[in-house]
């Protein structure tokens, strides 16, 4: 069994926190992705797991053993580097085998082990070449087939697809999909990226600051963000997040924008946001998605207002229309066939089922 | 196609080709009168001295007939003239070796420390490569010197017998090998140190995970990856090694005896102390071979390089 | 927080204190020529002949230095060393500078086997040009009465054949990694060849300028062979001759004053090294690492 545990995982480097106290269980082939902006403390908690980096305090535990002191090679881990970390002079098979040498492990096992490896990631006429003959692509492909090679209990992906141009980053996307599916193995894998961890993941683990932020499944985060900082970090376009104050209104709760634009509250939500009624600092999170011109099936939840356009974005499956609400800039999502001029205005919907009230202070999604 | 684009102006087909062909040529010739004194130099003062010392090498004493190999049969009977060879190779190789060994396990340390720190150490260790070897030679002259001898003085304080360092031609030799490399292994140093900076830290965590310990990371990753630096430097060395003056000329003068003898230093004593200029021109030219062999593997290490890159 | 010491870190620091403990041995054995010339040039005669300690100075005293610093044919040597190698600098950049831009920007039919010619010649020791040289020039003198031999200027012609090689292939190497995108936004901006080089290639490749600089004042400076060779009169002597020859009288060495002499001697590099150290390194890697 190749679970992975994480138990108040801290790591100092020379007094300054990279990772603030983690508890993460990840479990049997599992597909985990750690994401989260630059810095926030991912890259260096895979680190931990891999033995690269040591752990100042707290417990990393694979196949429910402490591995805190085991050395990298004996944790029966696998990596793959963002820079892919090929040695220059050796061949594709001297690369992917290397490991299987160290160990002295009988010729032919590692041959069936390299050839099956190689069939499964389609490299097989590379064998014979060198790493600097390869495109990027296949580089990558290489440097899972190393990690493939070692039968570990753990896979390790440290931004391995950053360096790629974006069409490739979506293709080698799918095919590690692919891979991972095909060989079955608890996975954890650091991105940047978004939209990668959501299309990866089993679960996504958003961290900031070196602290977990939340963890859950892509769909959870999606529609249920807990904090602001996911709110707006899951998403593409961003979340977006309008200043607004809880008032009374007739029949229930409404949430002001400005002097002449409010939106009502829901039926479903007045209880849960009462409470919150004298907090001063409160912003409304819609996505762009739930800004539109059609209206989603007949709820009463989706309520009409004209906005000023400032900017157009054409992407041929929608349109973007840029527009402010009382100085914040929000961004919306129209149908591509619907006219708009810069400086002209438009009617839009606002779906407010999919609304998020957030409490400005903490970043708490109420 | 390119050309230069100075003050090009829209002309009809034909003006425009001889405008062009103009331009090209200034270009060229341009070119050309910039590197032409630095051709005037190599050509003056390298290749026609180099040339002529063949020529040289074929006259008598005096210069004033041709005796063809005469030199050079005379030389071929001579016992100081094979262990003239043997030294300067047994003295060229041992050097380079010691330089190579030393200046790589340094290098190493150097890298081990925090990056901070390495700047001092670094400073502090290329300093027998600053100082000019005429001068420092001195130095060792003085820590060898047959009655003052600082070492001696050592010896015998630690109750060992004192080491007539350059009286005796073993010593001698040692002597002459160690301030070679004492002058010459911080050079190694700071190019293998470069070399070291160069190999990407990642490869080491990735050995690491496959369970390579650190003499199996040098092996498989650290050496391969320097072979090209290690290999230049070691060819460098040998020719500028193999004909060293300065060290062998004030530490010994080629002594006891000419058993620490060089080519570099028996063709002075030779050609300018003896005013045989011919025999001394012969003595040089054996240089040549091994030079040359060394020349052309540097040069087909480095268009390697090139294509390899 | 405590920090266990895991196997990276554990490792890490073992191999520093290992490192740290060969540095000092390493550093003591680079260092004690050095420091011991300075220890003998701070003794007087009477205590070197005494020999009671080697290793240490019992009664300091300056009068090495004075008596150096006072002669006059000690400062002719000094000022003779001075004025060839800077003559050889400015030499040398004369010719290489000009010569490396025409090789690395303006390719003309042979510029590159001129490029690996040059690079060759550097391969040429002194010490198989030196004979043929020194007939030449004296062949030269007989002729044409011109005095190629014993004087400073013969080495100021000479010098720049060890300098000016090694110079100008390290300047290709730094013109060569200017990018051309600078060229050509200066050619539109409606500059001439001459102009690219000296507003836009000399500032932008100061740094090598400065170690190919460096390297070819401390080459001249140290240069041993073709002085020995060539000059004869104390008057015409640079240094590195000249401390052994006029010091060394007969069979007495007058040790104190050698060390001072040669450190004094070794001062300008020593000096330049210390302010420039980064530069001087630069000089050196670039030869192996620039290709």
């Amino acid at each position: 069994m190749a679970q992975v545990t994480l138990r108040k995982v801290v790591k100092n480097y020379e007094g300054t926190p990279a990772v603030r106290g983690i508890d993460l269980d990840i479990a049997d082939k599992e597909f985990v992705v750690l994401v989260g902006p630059s810095g926030c403390g991912k890259s260096t908690t895979l680190r931990m797991i891999a033995g690269l980096e040591d752990i100042t305090d707290g417990e990393v535990m694979i196949g429910g053993e402490v591995v805190n002191d085991v050395p990298p090679k004996d944790r029966n881990i696998a990596m793959v580097f963002q820079n892919y970390a090929l040695y220059p002079h050796m061949t594709v098979y001297e690369n992917m085998s290397f490991g299987l040498r160290l160990k002295r492990v009988a010729r032919d096992e590692i041959a069936r082990r390299v050839e099956n490896a190689a069939r499964i990631l389609d490299i097989g006429e590379l064998l014979q070449r060198k790493p600097k003959q390869l495109s990027g692509g296949q580089r990558q492909r290489v440097a899972m087939g190393r990690a493939i090679v070692r039968d570990p209990k753990v896979f390790l992906f440290d931004e391995p697809l950053s360096n790629l141009d974006a069409k490739l980053r979506v293709q080698m996307r799918t095919e590690i999909k692919k891979v991972v599916q095909k060989v079955r193995t608890t996975t954890v894998y650091v991105t940047h990226d978004q939209i990668e961890a959501m299309t990866l993941a089993d679960r996504v683990v958003v961290m900031n600051a070196g602290r977990i932020e939340q963890v859950g499944t892509p769909n959870d985060l999606y529609h249920a963000p807990a904090t602001r900082f996911v709110a707006g970090f899951i998403g593409s376009p961003a979340m977006n997040f309008l200043p607004c104050t809880l008032e009374s209104a007739t029949g229930g709760l409404q949430l002001r924008l400005t002097d002449a634009l409010a939106f009502p509250v829901p039926q479903a939500r007045i209880d849960r946001y009462r409470p919150h009624q004298s907090k001063p600092v409160l912003l409304l999170g819609l996505r762009p998605e739930h800004i539109t011109d059609q209206r989603f099936g007949a709820t009463a939840n989706q309520h009409a207002f004209d906005v000023r356009i400032d900017v157009i974005e054409p992407m041929g499956i929608d349109t973007l229309v840029h527009f402010r609400v009382n100085g914040t800039e929000v961004c919306g999502r129209v149908a591509p066939a619907t006219k708009g001029e810069p400086g002209g205005s438009m009617p839009l919907f606002a779906d407010l089922d999919h609304m998020h009230l957030i409490e400005g202070e903490s970043g708490r999604v109420l | 196609m390119e050309t230069s684009t100075i003050g090009a102006v829209r002309l009809p087909a034909a003006a425009r080709r001889t405008t062009l062909r103009k331009l090209m040529r200034r270009k060229s010739s341009i070119a050309f009168l910039l590197t032409l004194p630095l051709i005037t130099i190599i050509a003056a003062l390298v290749l026609y001295p180099a040339f002529y010392s063949i020529h040289l090498a074929t006259l008598n004493k005096s210069m004033e007939h041709f005796i063809g190999f005469g030199n050079f049969e005379f030389l071929f009977k001579r016992d100081t003239f094979w262990m003239v060879v043997r030294q300067s190779v047994v003295f060229a190789v041992s050097a380079v070796f010691f330089k190579a060994l030393i200046g790589f396990c340094v290098a190493h340390f150097v890298h081990n420390i925090p990056a901070k720190g390495q700047r001092k150490w670094r400073g502090m260790l290329l300093v027998p490569w600053v100082i000019p070897p005429a001068m420092s030679t001195l130095a060792w002259l003085w820590l060898f010197d047959p009655s003052y001898s600082a070492f001696n003085w050592t010896l015998e304080h630690i109750g060992l017998a004192r080491v007539s360092w350059l009286g005796d031609p073993n010593w001698a030799r040692f002597a002459v090998i160690l301030v070679n490399v004492w002058v010459g292994a911080p050079f190694f140093m700071i190019m293998y140190l470069a070399a070291l900076k160069s190999v990407p830290e990642q490869l080491y965590e990735a050995a690491a995970i496959d369970g390579a310990n650190w003499w199996q990371k040098l092996w498989y990753i650290t050496l391969p990856m320097m072979r090209n630096v290690i290999a230049i430097t070691a060819l460098f060395s040998l020719i500028v090694t193999f004909a060293n003056f300065d060290i062998v000329r004030i530490l010994t003068s080629g002594g006891p005896v000419d058993q620490t003898h060089v080519f570099a230093t028996w063709a002075f004593k030779v050609g300018i102390e003896g005013s045989d200029l011919p025999l001394g021109a012969s003595i040089s030219l054996f240089m040549f071979p091994i030079l040359a062999i060394a020349a052309i593997l540097i040069l087909r290490d480095i268009s390697r390089r090139g294509t390899e890159a | 927080m405590a920090a266990r010491l895991g196997s990276i870190e554990g490792d890490r620091r073992k191999a520093m204190i290992w490192s740290y403990f060969f540095l000092v041995i390493f550093v003591v054995f680079f260092l004690t020529p050095p420091v011991y010339m300075l220890i003998t040039s701070l003794k007087s005669n009477a205590e070197i002949s005494a020999a009671v300690s080697p290793w240490w100075v019992m009664h300091p005293t300056l009068e090495n230095y004075r008596e150096l610093l006072t002669s006059s044919t000690y400062l002719t040597f000094f000022r003779n060393s001075a004025i060839v190698s800077v003559a050889v600098v400015l030499i040398t950049m004369a010719v290489s500078i000009p010569a490396a831009f025409a090789l690395s920007r303006m390719k003309f039919w042979g510029s590159a086997t001129l490029a690996t010619g040059v690079f060759l010649t550097y391969l040429i020791p002194e010490t198989l040009l030196f004979i043929p040289l020194f007939k030449i020039f004296v062949f030269i003198d007989e002729l044409t009465g011109i005095e190629l031999v014993n004087h400073w200027w013969v080495l100021v012609i000479l010098y720049p054949t060890l300098t000016v090689p090694f110079c100008t292939w390290l300047m290709i190497g730094y013109f060569s990694s200017i990018p051309r995108e600078l060229d050509e936004a200066a050619l539109i901006d409606g500059a001439g060849y001459l102009q690219i080089l000296t507003k836009v290639f000399i500032p932008v490749a100061l740094p090598g300028i400065i170690a190919a600089t460096i390297f070819a004042f401390t080459v001249s400076w140290a240069q041993f062979l073709y002085p020995l060779a060539f000059i004869t009169s104390a008057d015409q002597l640079v240094l590195p001759v000249g401390i052994i020859t006029t010091l060394v009288r007969g069979d007495v060495f007058t040790w104190g004053q050698i060390m001072t002499g040669a450190l004094l001697g070794a001062a300008p590099p020593l000096i330049i090294y210390a302010f420039l150290m980064d530069y001087y390194i630069a000089g050196l890697t670039a030869g192996a690492t620039k290709g």
